[in-house]
């Protein structure tokens, strides 16, 4: 399994042996059917239904406060479902709890694992709590190290890694007993791009073994990584599809203005007559238009007239996050608080 | 001299009401815990001793032996639960506890007195627990001596050379509630002011919302003080609450100034809430605050504040360290002003202790309290 | 954290960017005058934060990278409390709030507890309460950490506002799309800057000629693309690759070659920029933080 690590010579580093040991076939990764859950008055997740196949990457997108957290700890068994089925690892979630969480991975967003405590002593504390034991435990305690780069470092306090190496050693905790079925909420918030590609080759190399990874994210260009998407919004979910075919969700056209002065051009454009949406994009300017014809003959005379610099206006394919504001506007809006 | 803003500091102290307002467990202890207290202290910290179990051996079977069995029944320190019949029992039954003092009357009582001859009656006490037994042999002892009176007098008066005629002061019914009771009032303020203002600072270090206060213009001043003030406002009412629940349910008299008492308390409330906000600031861990806070204020608050144990008949080493407790002050003051009636000019060296005290807490709580992350 | 120049103009945007453990949130704590250095100084807005820490305070408005306001205080409460803080006059406040509300859309939850708003909400209020004293310096530190690209735009567009309006913001992040508007960039790596420049002179200082391509399987291109001689580096960024080459002229037909030899589709095919991630990734390294010295050190 080769990482992307690379240097300027262009060698790669050694592959990291996942040593193989059999992962019980299941009738089912995940099957979600109408899950919803409410509480009081307010429904946070509305019958949600998706199915997910053994060894699948399956994304899960949508804004603060769109369900995906409640989702994820419905499947995880941490919260009841109010109404619908899940089917986890082959097992009922609502049925066999207990069960399910022996066959789950789960890393939250929140840390789980504990500061004071060395490297080694998380490992053999997310052990115990598995039984993870003899022989098995030394071979997988090898490969955690070894997968998170911390095999000189295995006496180190874990709250001295910083946040990259912290990441890894989690996930490492949270296979150390090799489940079917991995969840991650939101695992790379924060991290820097080197360490987030480097995560991502963990969770490739994982799903190669047969894993089933569900990974929550809001960087977008991770949930191209994804072989499948689900993006939610205000509980319910709006598309499910691979990220190819998302993108081609998208409603209007999309123009790429390209300048000097990103957020001028962005705040002329706010609310005029035919633009959706007028968002920064690196320091570009992607616009949401209803016709992409008229509003490439009007906007740069618009806009110089404000004296804003233009490069150039172009019709561009929409990206991921392009498609997930102007879904997310299509259903009314994120969650508002 | 950096400019101290008023409107700051009442906006610290408006931002402590709300948060003190909306944590319904602290709120339930701030105001129901010293009421309990009192109560429960004040019920079962009594020195008064009263039917005391107590078996008698009457071997003369007298008019004058029974009339002295009941002049022993009749004071209410007595219970005579049984008779005995001979001096074998009298052993068992101490040590098994089943009665705490037994009273013998030998055979001759009767002709003794007759004969205007000392007539001994005897008392066997169990005496593990020591201070009741000592109370138990005293008043043992004025029952006879009265009897004795009598007796001896049968009508006739009789000159005694020299007599005590002792009277109690400001507490003639001994109760030892009404020592108690104003006395708790210091040692219950001690504890949970130091306890609710412990967490304070500490709190706001681990959310994370120190920091960013940090990097406002507050001055510490404005923070300390700000803190400070819904937590006197608290004690205030908990000063009250304890004196009305002392008044109602003990009876305890209240024949001083409410004026010097809410000075006074203010003060000692400024030094012990400054004394929870050292500790907060010193500990940066609510955990270890709290820790810290009641090992600080409850043993040297119950023991060593002259609340239950004398202090004048303390080791002198433990004397001069119950100096530097600052309940021992206001247990003098309180129980002046409750009890005696007195004010500043009898206790003004007290006051000035505590005056001391909550100067010292507050400049601890200043000086602890640093608006840096490390 | 090691010895830091940097000179931030009047009225711009500095992003300061690097790896976790890089010494980005020391860096903006002590210009918050909240952590004092061990040595050397900064003037912010004037004002020596090793001499006098508070009076630095009055310029500035620093936003932490952990929530630091309360959660069992209304999202109004909070504002109103930041008010006092600066002593916002009374009257001017009707009209700020006012703002910032729109800005933040926050105004329907003016008496929702803060701890019962969403992720992007509470990043919202931090700002809010960062601005309603209208600071001239503003300190960000990672202000969209786990926020979800929507609230990420609206963050972005109330700071490119207050920019705008003549505020200096000096904003730490983890995105590099951010960092790419930012009119100045530095780039960290274990207690040193290693780069400062503007945006544009980074991506034109990175070494090697770049394309970006579309391919039918990422990951085998990737390492296909790697051991052919005249590839430098072969970089997934979502859905395209991108490759930086010695010369594209002479080194891309044979990497083509190569793709084709392993079965690999091409779809489509571009010059590229190099972005601002590209030269991140180029100048830190692969590990960022691990080397002979051991782990990053945790801020």
């Amino acid at each position: 399994m080769k990482d992307l690590r690379l240097d300027a010579a262009g060698s790669e580093a050694a592959p990291i042996p996942n040593p193989q040991s059999p992962i019980p076939t299941t009738s089912c990764a995940v099957e979600v059917e109408d899950l919803t859950k409410k509480f009081g008055d307010f429904t946070a997740v509305d019958r949600v239904t998706f199915t997910v196949e053994p060894g699948e990457i399956f994304g899960f997108l949508g804004p603060n406060g769109a369900g995906k957290t409640t989702t994820i700890r419905m499947l995880t068994g941490l919260l009841q479902a109010t109404s619908g089925d899940a089917c986890v690892a082959g097992l009922d979630v609502k049925m066999q709890t207990e069960a399910v969480k022996q066959r789950i991975g789960y890393m939250s967003q929140l840390f789980s694992l504990y500061g004071d405590l060395t490297v080694d002593e998380n490992i053999a504390f997310f052990a115990g709590l598995y039984g993870v034991r003899g022989e098995r435990l030394e071979a997988r305690r090898a490969w955690v190290l070894r997968m998170a780069g911390l095999e000189h470092h295995h006496g180190q306090l874990t709250a001295e890694l910083s946040l990259g190496w912290k990441q890894r050693l989690a996930l490492g905790c949270a296979v150390l007993h090799e489940p079917p079925i991995l969840f991650l909420d939101e695992p790379t918030s924060g991290v820097d791009p080197i360490s987030r590609r480097n995560f991502w080759e963990l969770i490739y190399s994982l799903a190669d073994a047969g894993t089933t990874v569900l990974v929550s994210t809001h960087y977008m260009e991770e949930a191209e990584y994804c072989h499948r998407l689900a993006l939610m919004n205000r509980g319910r979910l709006i598309a499910l599809d691979t990220p190819a075919n998302v993108r081609r969700l998208m409603p209007e056209p999309l123009l790429e203005i390209v300048t000097a002065d990103g957020p001028g051009v962005a705040q002329a454009l706010q609310g005029r007559p035919g633009v959706t949406e007028a968002a920064l994009f690196g320091r570009a300017v992607h616009v949401t238009v209803e016709n992409a014809e008229a509003a490439a003959r009007e906007l740069p005379a618009f806009l110089a007239s404000r004296r804003l610099p233009v490069e150039r206006v172009h019709t561009i394919e929409p990206s991921l996050e392009d498609v997930f504001v102007a879904l997310v506007r299509r259903e009314g809006g994120a969650v508002a608080g | 001299m950096p400019r101290l803003s008023l409107k700051r500091l009442w906006a610290m102290a408006r931002k402590e009401a709300l948060h003190i307002g909306r944590d319904k467990r602290s709120l339930a202890m701030a105001f129901a815990v010293p009421a309990a207290m009192v109560l429960l202290f004040g019920y079962v910290i009594t020195f008064d001793i009263n039917d005391i179990p107590t078996a008698v051996l009457d071997q003369s079977q007298t008019s004058q032996s029974r009339n002295l069995v009941d002049a022993f029944r009749s004071s209410g320190y007595f219970r005579i639960t049984r008779q005995l019949a001979s001096d074998a029992e009298i052993s068992p039954l101490l040590t098994r506890g089943a009665v705490r003092m037994v009273l013998v009357i030998p055979p001759d009582f009767a002709k003794h007195l007759a004969a205007a001859e000392p007539a001994p009656v005897q008392c066997l006490v169990d005496g593990g627990d020591a201070n009741t037994a000592s109370i138990a042999i005293n008043y043992a002892q004025a029952i006879v001596t009265s009897y004795s009176a009598t007796a001896v007098l049968k009508g006739r008066a009789l000159p005694v050379p020299v007599q005590v005629e002792s009277r109690v002061w400001y507490n003639e019914d001994l109760k030892s509630s009404n020592m108690i009771v104003p006395g708790l009032m210091a040692t219950i303020m001690m504890i949970l002011s130091a306890l609710l203002t412990s967490l304070t600072i500490a709190r706001e270090w681990e959310r994370g919302t120190m920091e960013q206060l940090a990097a406002t213009p507050v001055h510490r001043l404005e923070v300390i003080f700000g803190k400070l003030l819904p937590y006197l406002g608290i004690g205030f009412v908990d000063i009250v609450l304890v004196a009305v629940v002392g008044g109602v349910v003990f009876a305890v008299p209240f024949r001083g100034s409410a004026l010097f008492l809410v000075v006074t308390a203010m003060l000692f409330l400024v030094g012990a809430q400054g004394l929870g906000m050292f500790i907060s600031a010193a500990a940066k861990s609510q955990f270890l605050a709290t820790q810290l806070a009641m090992l600080a204020t409850m043993l040297p608050s119950l023991l060593l504040s002259g609340l239950i144990f004398d202090l004048a008949s303390m080791p002198t080493a433990l004397q001069l360290i119950s100096l530097a407790v600052p309940a021992r002050y206001f247990v003098v003051v309180l129980r002046g002003i409750f009890l005696k009636g007195v004010g500043l000019r009898v206790l003004w060296g007290q006051a000035l202790g505590m005056l001391v005290f909550a100067a010292a807490g507050l400049t601890l709580a200043v000086r602890a309290f640093r608006k840096e992350i490390a | 954290m090691d010895a830091l120049t940097i000179e931030v103009a009047k009225g711009a945007l500095f992003g300061l960017v690097g790896p976790d453990g890089a010494g980005k949130t020391t860096t903006l704590r002590m210009l918050a005058g909240v952590l004092p250095p061990t040595s050397g100084d900064a003037l912010v807005g004037g004002v020596s934060v090793a001499r006098d820490p508070e009076g630095v305070k009055h310029h500035i408005a620093y936003m932490a990278q952990r929530f630091g306001l309360y959660n069992d205080l209304t999202v109004r409460e909070n504002i109103e409390f930041y008010a006092d803080l600066y002593e916002v006059p009374a009257p001017e406040r009707p009209k700020r709030i006012e703002r910032l509300y729109r800005f933040s859309s926050l105004g329907p939850f003016e008496h929702r507890l803060a701890g019962q708003l969403s992720g992007g909400m509470k990043q919202k209020l931090s700002l809010s309460c960062a601005l309603v004293h209208h600071p001239e310096i503003l300190l960000l530190d990672e202000p969209t950490f786990g926020v979800d690209p929507i609230s990420r735009r609206d963050l972005w567009l109330i700071v490119h506002e207050m920019v705008a309006e003549g505020v200096t913001v000096f904003v730490t992040t983890a995105y590099m799309d951010e960092a790419e508007r930012c009119d100045q960039v530095a780039l960290m790596n274990r207690g040193r800057i290693i780069a400062l420049d503007t945006p544009a002179a980074l991506q034109r200082s990175y070494g090697g000629e770049m394309v970006a391509v579309r391919v039918s399987d990422r990951r085998a291109a990737a390492r296909t693309l790697v051991e052919v001689p005249g590839v430098r580096r072969a970089t997934v960024f979502g859905e395209t690759i991108h490759v930086t080459l010695d010369a594209r002229r002479t080194g891309w037909p044979a990497a083509e070659r190569a793709l084709a030899g392993a079965g690999i589709t091409v779809l489509e095919t571009a010059d590229a920029q190099p972005s601002l991630e590209d030269v991140f990734i180029d100048r830190v390294g692969e590990m960022p933080g691990i080397g002979d010295s051991g782990l990053g050190i945790r801020e």
